[in-house]
């Protein structure tokens, strides 16, 4: 069978080499680096803005965006048909190509994040690395530990308040040129669909501006919704442990400095929400105003077959209602946790619809194609470009959270 | 002793002069670009469709199937014929069963998801054949999107695709407008059609050209102004698809009407 054939449905003439070829690890491609990107601007905009609310979730989305990071290239190797060529791109990279860049933005990217986070933590690293030193009789895992925190101090050893200071500046500037690397790790995300001209629906130079508004967006939101449910379980290990232990801190202090962090964030993503639907909007209207030769098979394909996905489920459950949600006055928490789970679906379906949505039709203008996503994963095929595939995607971020809070903790400096 | 400032120093260096891959220098040497198209060749391939003469008989697409080895079952081709039904009602008909590998056994139009539209003769205001194939593009987008430089221009005109150095990303199969690109059931990677440039640079036809019994066919270099190709390209009324796409196509066709897409 025809990579492609088993998920395709074509309606009326489609060329014969035509299938939908990008299925859902490109979508997830987009919306796992839009997470990426976003995560490291909420981050910034303590570090740089001194947005003093965010300090709590600052550091937080910071470790985050480095969970993340990985999974922004995970997609890709799922798609790929000869994923170990895939470093060929790194290697021999032809600049013509959009994708030709990925290596370089991405490394790049990575190395701003890394350096950023042991700025961040290296106060942590240093402290826990002379804590374990001074055990003597060290067990296996102690060990291990020592080794590990050692090496990550790089053997800068300094904790004075003046070295921390310098910590500080070095925080501010990595955070600095941190937000033009995440835009651009991702506007370029959105340069790789714009600038293919044989697709109607991709083409616009819009495509990357579109492209970091709803990424930041999601990140933002994604890092509210984990921050809100790492909080609750938090909440709930505090009440189990004050029962023995009265001195540790209540729950309802956990409670506040949670409320006041949803909130000030939740501003921030209602702001981005709002210029990426003008943005949409915009590109929208400018379509049907032009209406150049193709967009009668767009229409069709907005106002019709796809009328659902776009103004049901994007626009209305996952911008309008959110929108609607957060505006509300007295914001809480389990409001915040709706919106920003109907605000992930948004920008999750923004990404399906131009994606999917762009292979809906034929180049040829005078056919449809239907993607029909394999659920159960019976063959290597069905599993990477499958349901499960995605899954894995999603899922490893979090699992690689868990670890890195190992490493460098999250929450536990405000909690002592 | 190397002082740590030092240590560090050098240590970047070293990390960043390795990270940096020998290719990015080309970013800033587009001379080198330059010059392997500057260098006047001597030949440029370019293909002639008679639209009038094809009758949809699918002998192209079998031999190509044959000559280039792509799978005789699978729903995918290098070169496919369409078949064009004009009614009174202003409707426009396309099909391509099989790629018309078959040619095309009934006059019943495949309409997708397994329906057909039957029409009645004196419904048809105008039916025709259109041949296709990869339009070896002066301006390929395909190349120009392929991350890794696997597909590229030969300077005779012709698009190859290296399957030892093709990712299999497909990104070059969305940039081109008409839909010629495909992935290889067996290779797994990007296919094409390349005038069968096994064929041509040695002095022989392609296969399609070698197996159409009506001649609506022709290969030739644009570059000999003697070659009947170049004269007819030159001397008739010829039209290309989608020029709209700046894609520069090198495919031309005799009898074409606004209604081909």
């Amino acid at each position: 069978m025809v990579h492609g054939e088993l998920w395709t449905v074509k309606e009326l003439f489609v060329y014969p080499n035509e299938y939908i070829y990008w299925t859902i690890q490109i979508v997830m491609y987009p919306f796992m680096t839009g997470l990426v990107a976003g995560a490291f601007v909420l981050s910034s905009l303590y570090h740089v803005f001194n947005v003093k609310q965010l300090k709590e979730i600052a550091r937080f989305s910071l470790v985050f965006s480095f969970a993340l990071l990985p999974t922004a290239m995970l997609p890709l190797m799922f798609h790929l048909l000869q994923p170990q060529r895939g470093i060929e791109v790194m290697l021999t990279p032809h600049f013509t190509s959009a994708i030709a860049a990925f290596g370089i933005v991405f490394s790049t990217y990575g190395m701003i994040v890394a350096s950023e986070l042991w700025f961040v933590y290296r106060k942590h690293f240093v402290e826990s690395a002379l804590a374990l030193r001074q055990i003597g009789d060290r067990t296996f895992s102690q060990h291990i530990r020592h080794l590990l925190f050692s090496a990550l101090t790089l053997g800068a050893m300094d904790i004075s308040e003046h070295a921390l200071e310098k910590d500080e500046k070095a925080v501010k500037v990595l955070a600095g040129i941190g937000i033009p690397v995440a835009c651009f790790l991702h506007g370029y995300a959105g340069f790789i669909f714009g600038s293919v001209k044989a697709n109607a629906l991709w083409m616009t130079p819009l495509m990357p501006v579109i492209f970091i508004c709803s990424a930041v967006v999601s990140g933002i939101a994604l890092c509210l919704l984990t921050y809100i449910v790492a909080m609750e379980l938090r909440k709930l290990l505090f009440s189990w442990k004050r029962k023995q232990r009265p001195l540790y801190t209540s729950a309802d202090e956990l409670k506040s400095t949670e409320v006041l962090t949803v909130t000030m964030t939740a501003k921030y993503l209602v702001m981005f929400m709002v210029l990426a639907i003008s943005l949409e909007l915009l590109d929208l209207i400018f379509r049907g105003y032009t209406a150049v030769k193709s967009w009668d098979i767009l229409r069709s394909v907005i106002y019709g077959r796809d009328f659902i996905n776009i103004f049901v489920i994007q626009y209305g459950l996952g911008n309008l209602v959110p929108f609607v949600l957060f505006l509300l006055p007295r914001l809480t928490i389990r409001r915040a946790v709706a919106g920003t789970i109907l605000m992930l679906l948004g920008v999750f379906m923004m990404r399906w619809n131009v994606v999917i949505g762009g292979q809906a039709f034929s180049s040829s203008f005078a056919g449809f194609m239907h993607y029909h996503l394999p659920i159960w994963p019976e063959t290597m095929e069905t599993y990477r470009e499958g349901l499960f595939g995605a899954l894995t995607v999603v899922a490893i971020p979090f699992v690689l959270f868990w670890f890195l809070d190992k490493i460098m903790p999250v929450f536990r400096k405000g909690a002592d | 002793m190397i002082s740590r400032r030092n240590f560090c120093k050098k240590s970047m260096l070293l990390v960043g002069g390795v990270a940096l891959p020998l290719a990015a220098f080309e970013l800033f040497n587009p001379k080198k670009l330059m010059a392997d198209k500057s260098d006047e060749a001597k030949v440029r391939w370019v293909f002639l469709v008679d639209t009038n003469k094809c009758t949809g008989c699918g002998f192209c697409v079998r031999a190509c199937k044959i000559e280039n080895e792509t799978p005789y079952d699978a729903n995918v081709s290098r070169t496919w014929v369409e078949r064009y039904v004009l009614t009174r009602d202003g409707m426009t008909y396309i099909d391509s069963p099989k790629a018309a590998r078959d040619g095309f056994k009934t006059s019943k139009i495949d309409q997708g998801e397994g329906k057909f539209k039957e029409i009645k003769g004196e419904e048809i205001d105008k039916a025709f054949f259109v041949p296709k194939l990869c339009n070896q593009c002066e301006n390929p987008p395909c190349v120009q999107v392929c991350p890794v430089g696997a597909t590229y221009q030969t300077a005779d005109g012709v698009v190859l695709v290296d399957r030892s150095w093709c990712i299999g990303c497909g990104y070059c199969i969305m940039g081109c407008p008409y839909g010629v690109r495909f992935f290889h059931p067996v290779y797994h990677v990007a296919e094409k059609c390349n005038f069968c440039y096994h064929r041509i640079s040695r002095g022989m036809k392609t296969a399609c050209v070698d197996a159409c019994p009506f001649d609506a066919r022709k290969i030739g270099n644009i570059k000999d102004p003697n070659d009947p190709v170049t004269r007819i390209i030159m001397t008739e009324r010829v039209n290309i698809l989608k020029e709209e796409y700046g894609t520069k196509p090198q495919v031309f066709y005799l009898g074409l009407t606004k209604e081909v897409k």
